[in-house]
């Protein structure tokens, strides 16, 4: 039997944080692709610990522990947080970070559904400000053997030595193996004086991006169309985001092309698409409504642009999605839609018939 | 003063209405000192001291002061104080006056001390004022002392850091090192690392009277109503 449009399935949570968990693929592919495997045990650790303490803060509130673990939504704040920071970092850095976005920014407010802040970046606000030396420690990627030897060029049990223990073999020191990210390259060498079209000559910059992490972000770009296609999330927030770093990134570049990277390069540079796609669109820490949508992801786009160019932090998704994240209970009351039939509603004039 | 009243002051001032967890007043050098346990200790027995002084300085003259013109002669006797401890602090603990800096004057306008003036020595005799000035001082050195040993355990690994520049030199081996070869969590130190710190002793402090309250229920009445699957005050 046919049922008119209006009935519709509901998904379950469950469902849907398995389909974004399923969007993350290509990116992770391709991450594994370029910096070696070190990256899986990361997200191993994550998912570990995001279960093991969303087990026992369900414990504690006296809520039910088998339903709630199943609806996958502390896996995806692990997955997302493992993806933000450095992979090749001793075992306890993602522990902590993953324990802390659990346990106080998830289940401190309430569990899910309450959380006022995205607990993924909750947990890397957290680390970037305790431990700013270890998540500053990037993989060199494939391509970029400096001295004939790249974290990457290690065999997976040397980078398992070097998680677990803290051996790195032979005479290898961390500096050798490891790089500042692109943004913060490009940030050091600006300082520096340095034209933008010289430092783009280094090979830790691909076509568009970095080497390498222009491949993963467009694996990023590639399943958000897929959540997209899916009707997992709505178009607002990914365009809003992409479209308003991309006006502001054009202006200051073709200001100053000197001194301004371009916006493809802030496309494909450090977190945006990650963000644009699967941070920002956390359903429960951004606005409900179209137009708050909107608002919300315009703003983090701002902020992040200048928190890039002008801030002192590598990266400025994380901030930017926080900042934001308090916005969203006052962007959500004046963007109320208007009542259906009423001229006049909150948000202004809607013309009845459709013509402007 | 009976000893009844005495046990209420105290119980009062330490458990009941303390300044850190339950009043919540001066969050101000709450979040900023208690960054170890010898500056959070050391500057709540500074307030300690102003509180109880100023609360027998101010009771005997409470039916002399004007009313309109209360609160600028309060905080006139309240600074009086203040600059006694703080010259002291200058005079025989240097160093440690130099870490705790604006935060020793700053007692004069840290609410609690005016609030406890305001609400209960100018309508009590000398003695209770006083009394009840050490045991709100001291309530909040308590609290202070809770949270500067966890944000300093946990930020740094240690605790009494700083105890040298209190007991001198020789107390330099008393540093208890907690965790050994801890890379610090610098979250711990910052301001959120207090906050956090300190919406979880308040929990804590909850949690406690919530448990001794169903004790007492248990004990008078056998049978607890239950709506929901949990007690009305979860919610």
């Amino acid at each position: 039997m046919q049922f008119t449009p209006l009935f519709s399935k509901s998904e379950s949570v469950s469902a849907i944080m398995l389909k974004v968990l399923f969007a993350l693929l290509p990116g992770i592919a391709l991450y594994v692709w370029y910096f070696g495997p070190a990256i899986l045990v990361s997200i191993t650790l994550a998912s570990l610990t995001a279960l093991g303490t969303e087990a026992l803060m369900l414990r504690l509130r006296g809520r039910p522990v088998a339903p709630f673990l199943k609806d996958n939504s502390a896996l995806l704040t692990a997955w997302l947080l493992a993806l933000s920071i450095p992979p090749l970092a001793p075992w306890w850095l993602v522990v902590v970070g993953t324990a802390f976005a659990i346990a106080i920014a998830k289940h401190l407010y309430g569990g899910l559904g309450n959380n006022l802040f995205n607990p993924a970046m909750v947990g890397y606000a957290v680390l970037i400000i305790s431990f700013p030396a270890q998540m500053t420690h990037w993989i060199a990627p494939h391509g970029l053997e400096q001295g004939g030897m790249a974290m990457s060029g290690f065999s997976f049990t040397q980078q398992l030595e070097y998680i677990f223990i803290g051996v790195l073999p032979g005479h290898v020191s961390l500096d050798a193996v490891t790089m500042a990210t692109p943004l913060d390259t490009l940030k050091t060498h600006l300082h520096l004086n340095q034209p933008i079209r010289q430092i783009f000559d280094m090979p830790i910059y691909g076509r568009l991006g970095g080497h390498g992490s222009e491949m993963v972000a467009g694996g990023f770009l590639l399943g958000g169309l897929y959540l997209l296609a899916a009707r997992i999330i709505s178009w607002h927030i990914p365009v809003a985001f992409l479209g308003t770093l991309m006006a502001i990134a054009g202006v200051f570049h073709l200001a100053d092309p000197a001194h301004y990277a371009g916006p493809l390069f802030h496309w494909f540079a450090g977190a945006s698409m990650l963000g644009a796609f699967f941070i920002l669109t956390d359903p429960v820490s951004s606005p409900t409504t179209s137009k708050g949508r909107l608002i919300f992801a315009a703003g983090a786009a701002l902020l992040t642009y200048l928190i890039r160019v002008f801030g002192g932090f590598p990266d400025g998704v994380a901030f930017a999605t926080l900042l934001m994240n308090i916005c969203v209970p006052l962007i959500v009351l004046y963007t109320q839609p208007p009542v259906f039939g009423k001229k006049d509603g909150v948000s202004g004039n809607k013309s009845v018939d459709g013509k402007p | 003063m009976t000893s009844q009243e005495f046990r209420d002051i105290f119980y009062n001032g330490v458990w009941k209405q303390n300044t850190g967890l339950v009043q919540l007043l001066g969050l101000c050098p709450i979040l900023a000192v208690s960054s170890s346990v010898v500056n959070a200790v050391s500057l709540g027995l500074a307030t300690a001291l102003v509180m109880t002084l100023s609360g027998a300085a101010i009771a005997p003259i409470r039916q002399l002061v004007p009313n309109e013109a209360r609160i600028p002669v309060f905080i006139l006797i309240i600074a009086v104080l203040v600059t006694i401890v703080q010259f002291t602090m200058n005079a025989y603990m240097y160093k440690l006056y130099l870490v705790l800096g604006i935060f020793i004057p700053l007692i004069v306008t840290n609410c609690i001390v005016l609030a406890r003036i305001e609400s209960f020595a100018s309508k009590n005799p000398m003695l209770d004022s006083a009394l009840d000035g050490l045991a709100m001082g001291l309530g909040l050195t308590a609290v202070l002392a809770v949270l500067g040993g966890i944000r300093e355990i946990f930020g740094h690994g240690t605790l009494l850091s700083g105890i040298d520049m209190v007991f001198g030199e020789a107390a330099k081996s008393w540093v208890f090192t907690v965790i050994p070869g801890y890379h610090g969590f610098l979250l711990a130190i910052l301001p959120p690392g207090a906050f956090i710190t300190l919406g979880m002793l308040i929990a804590a402090k909850n949690w406690l009277n919530l448990r001794a309250e169903r004790k007492l229920k248990g004990a008078n009445a056998t049978i607890v109503p239950i709506e929901g699957g949990c007690s009305p005050a979860m919610h």
